[in-house]
Formats: C-alpha cells, structure tokens, sequence
C-alpha cells in the first residue's frame, strides 16, 4: 500500500500559528497530512504581558516560553528565516538555503513593530527616553526608565495604523496615570497622548467614552497627528504638516509592518499584509494559501482574540477546503478587547465588521460576569486572569466555550 | 442622513459633510467639494490623486489610506500635505466623495 503525504506549511509559531496547527493536528488524519511549523526563532512570548512590564504588574518570566512544549509532538517545528514563498513552484524558500514544498500554505507570520520606518527614531537614545513596549526587550527597557522618572512630559504616541491591539497605547497612557500617582510622581507630570487618529480610538461609540476617561485622568490628546520625525537632540516629535510635540520621555508604537518575506515574495500590500477574503482567510491570490492572525489585510483589530476566533472558522473552511467542497463558514470580525484602565479595573469591547462596540454583559447575555464598555474590576480580573488561560488552554487548542461571532443578545447600544 | 445640492446635483451627505453614496460623486462636484475645504483650484496632480482614490475604491471596496496613496502613486507624503493641507487622507476622500479612510480598527 502507498500513501501519499500531503504538506501542510505554516509560516509562524505565534498566537495563530500554534492555534491552527495544534487544532489541525487533531482534525486531519496522520500520516495523510504532515504538518510543519516554521519560525525564526524558539521564543513564544505572552504579548499582552508586554504592557503590564513597565508597571512592574507582570514580571518577565512569567510571559516568556520555548515554543516546542506548546506545539503537539506530531507537528514539525523547523527554526530558520523564511526567505520568500514561491507560490507559483508553492515552494517556500528559507535563507539558509533550505526548501520546504507545500500544498496548503498558511502564512501566520505576524506584525512587528518597525523604528526603522521613521526618520530619527533609532537613535542614541533608542529604548531610554525614546521608548516602547511592544517588545520583551523595550517593555523591560521602559520599565527601568520609569524607574529613574522624576517628573516632566511624558508623552505616549501611535505613528500608524493599523498597529497590533489598537488599545495598548491607550491602556499604558491610564497606567502610567496611575503608576505614577501612586509613586507621588503624577503631579509633576504631564501626560500626552498623540495620535494620527482624529479621537482617543477607532470606532466612534468607544472613541467618545475613551476620550471622556482621558479627559478624566488629565490626560491631553493631540490629534491628527502624522508623524515625520523623531529629533532626539531637541526632544521633539515633529508631523507633517509642521507642529512638534516636545518630550521628556517618548513612548512610541512605531510603524508595524507584515513579514519582510511576505512583501519579497509578491503577497503583500503596501505594509507586507497578506490580501485575503475576510471572511475565510483565504488568499484573494493563491487558492492554497491562507494569512492568520495579525499577518493578514482583514479590517478588524489586529489582536489574539480574532486570531482565536478567525482560527476556529478556518479550521472548518480548511477541511472543507481539502476535501473539495465549497467553504462553509465565514467569520465576522469578531474582536474582544480588554482595555486596562487604571485603579485595578478594566473596560472590555466586543465588536465585529459590522457592529460598533456595545453596553452589556460578557461572555453570558445578561449575567456577564463580564461588563462591556464600562470600568469594573471584573473585567481587570479577566484581563489579568486571561495569561493562564493563554498558555493552558488557548495556545493547545482546547475550547474556551467562547462563540467565534459576536451575539447580539444581552447587549445594549449605547 | 442628509440631501444637499452641490453643482447643481442632489447628493446624500453624512454629519461631516461627506458624501455616503460614492456613485453620486461624478467629477464636476470635485471642484466645489474643494473649494469648501479650501482648495482653489485643483490641478492636474490633485486631479491624479482624486482619479487615483476614484479608481482603487471601486477595485478595493474601500478608500485608500494616506501610505497606499503615496506609494501607489509615488507622491511623497510630503508632499500630499502640501495639496491636501492639514489633513491629506480625509480632505482626498472628501472631495472624492468617498467615505474617509478607517485606517483601522
């Protein structure tokens, strides 16, 4: 008897990456199906833990792993650098010359912050007064900064959108409120947020109800805000259309971009995201290629939870896929987003393509014990009690008894 | 929701004074769009750009962001504050006749 085995490659071993393959792994049949998962490195961070660092509420070690304990024992785990995808020869090329055929490619590969983009940002003081936290490294950096604050103008600034969970710089400017309040520093400093958005966030409902709490906490907001450059000696952010906004310490987000690969190999846009169908994650260019996670172009916030649920829908779209049929489920932008903000509670957002974020309970209509859209200390316990969940039953693909759409039921417009 | 008259044409404009059916625009209310925010007159290279947002949102669905202009078209993102002054991205979409970009979520 011969059995053909068909290649399934997933480029990325993050969030989304570990989630389809461990979901996969179970629901395809072995030895019909190899899986093999490739990253560029053994490193799996928690990365929402990435904001708590600053504040000393998570320490590093608590969100930093090896990839290898979280990836079932019958998937392939190759570390190299992808150098490109042929998907012409559906072929991807590693640059150490290594070359993995496929039939099924998924590209979860992610989003990453990149200070190269902006004139003067990687500068001398890079990771000192010109800081960041959407890395293991900058978090830690930021946070011995923080140590040495006396006082001044702390400003905290988007360069872009869209950047990985849209809310995190709005959670470190309420944080930073806080932190700083209970180290007697608050009153000798002055909070800014500067962003290229016209309010505090995207959609209009949270944007007014966000921008109340700013206003709440002293925090000023400036606008409109597209970035040029970064001057380090003059301590200056300057925009296009020519204002400046002066610093003591910078916390930036700097320009996040797709896979440099993604870009080299002809799939990406003008940020290296993958072009695919919104609803089922499928390449808009390649019939066997498929973007996940924060790698692809789909209009929702770029954030674990829509991975969580855009993978519980490929899963199924996946199988129908090799089996011939026509897909059967489409996903619908669903995003849950905890926004921490301050004094030990927590507001949460739930919301898809089509819906604005609403009032009401989460994840059960009426009992909760979850509120949305509103502070409460519930919803920071969620938020804090989230890490275990990801390392214990998110990441091995376990249900969480979440719905991957949003329901209607027990939510109320605001 | 409401009607307005521009040009002469009767168009369906949201709280902000953007048109919400893209199908109404047609290139003769360009001008008058502009000159309510500012800009007198719209040159050839306005003209490029505003043909170039007209296009990639019948093909894409949605308006281009202010990056996807500048490198679709090649123009620096200098330079499109210089013709769209203060806020290029919406003032494009604006006298486009196009939802302003969601830039994201």
């Amino acid at each position: 008897m011969t059995t053909t085995t068909k290649n399934l490659v997933v480029l990325g071993a993050g969030t989304a990456g570990t989630m389809v393959v461990n979901k996969l792994r179970r629901a395809l049949p072995d030895p019909e199906w190899s899986i093999t998962v490739i990253d560029k490195d053994d490193i799996h961070d928690y990365q929402p833990g990435y904001l708590f660092i600053p504040f000393r509420m998570n320490k590093p070690k608590q969100i930093r792993k090896t990839k290898r304990p979280y990836l079932s024992e019958d998937v392939d785990l190759v570390i190299g650098q992808v150098e490109r995808v042929d998907a012409a020869a559906a072929q991807v090329h590693l640059e150490d010359g290594r070359v993995f055929p496929y039939d099924q490619l998924v590209i979860a590969s992610g989003t990453t912050p990149r200070p190269d983009q902006t004139p003067g940002m990687l500068g001398e003081q890079w990771h000192r007064e010109v800081g960041e936290f959407y890395t293991y490294e900058g978090a830690i950096a930021l946070r011995d900064q923080l140590d040495r604050w006396e006082g001044g103008r702390l400003v905290v600034h988007i360069t872009e959108l869209p950047i990985k969970c849209p809310v995190a710089p709005l959670e470190f400017a309420f944080l930073a409120d806080d932190y700083l309040s209970g180290k007697g520093l608050r009153e000798r400093t002055e909070l800014v947020f500067v962003t290229p958005l016209d309010g505090a966030f995207t959609k209009p409902m949270a944007s007014k109800r966000l921008g109340k709490l700013l206003e709440r906490k002293n925090i000023t907001v400036e606008t409109d805000f597209m970035i040029e450059s970064v001057d380090q000696d003059a301590k200056v952010i300057r925009s296009y259309d020519e204002r400046e906004v002066a610093y003591d310490q910078l916390v930036t987000v700097p320009l996040n971009m797709g896979a440099d690969f993604v870009g080299a190999s002809g799939l990406g846009d003008e940020l290296n995201y993958v072009p695919v169908d919104k609803h089922t994650s499928r390449s808009t260019a390649y019939e066997n290629i498929w973007a996940l996670g924060d790698a692809s172009n789909i209009p929702t916030s770029k954030a674990g939870s829509v991975a969580h649920f855009s993978v519980d829908v490929f899963v199924e779209n996946f199988q129908d896929a090799i089996a011939g049929r026509p897909l059967s489920h489409s996903f619908d932008g669903h995003a849950n987003c905890f926004i921490e903000s301050g004094g030990g509670k927590a507001l949460l957002l739930d919301f898809n393509y089509e819906t604005e974020p609403m009032g009401g309970t989460f994840p059960l209509p009426h009992v909760g014990p979850m509120s949305l859209l509103k502070e409460s200390r519930a919803n920071h316990l969620g938020k804090l009690a989230f890490r275990h969940i990801y390392w214990n039953a998110l990441l091995p693909g376990h249900p969480l008894g979440l719905r991957a759409d949003m329901q209607i039921a027990g939510k109320i417009p605001i | 929701m409401t009607t307005t008259t521009i040009a002469g044409h009767e168009v369906e404009v949201n709280e902000e004074g953007f048109l919400t059916q893209p199908d109404q625009w047609s290139e003769d209310l360009a001008p008058e769009l502009a000159k309510l925010i500012g800009i007198d007159p719209l040159t050839d290279k306005h003209w490029e750009l505003i043909r170039f947002l007209r296009t990639d949102h019948a093909a894409m669905g949605e308006t281009a962001t202010l990056r996807r202009v500048s490198t679709q078209t090649g123009t620096a993102v200098k330079d499109l504050f210089v013709l769209f002054p203060g806020k290029p991205a919406k003032k494009m979409a604006y006298v486009s006749g196009l939802p302003k970009p969601k830039g994201c979520v």
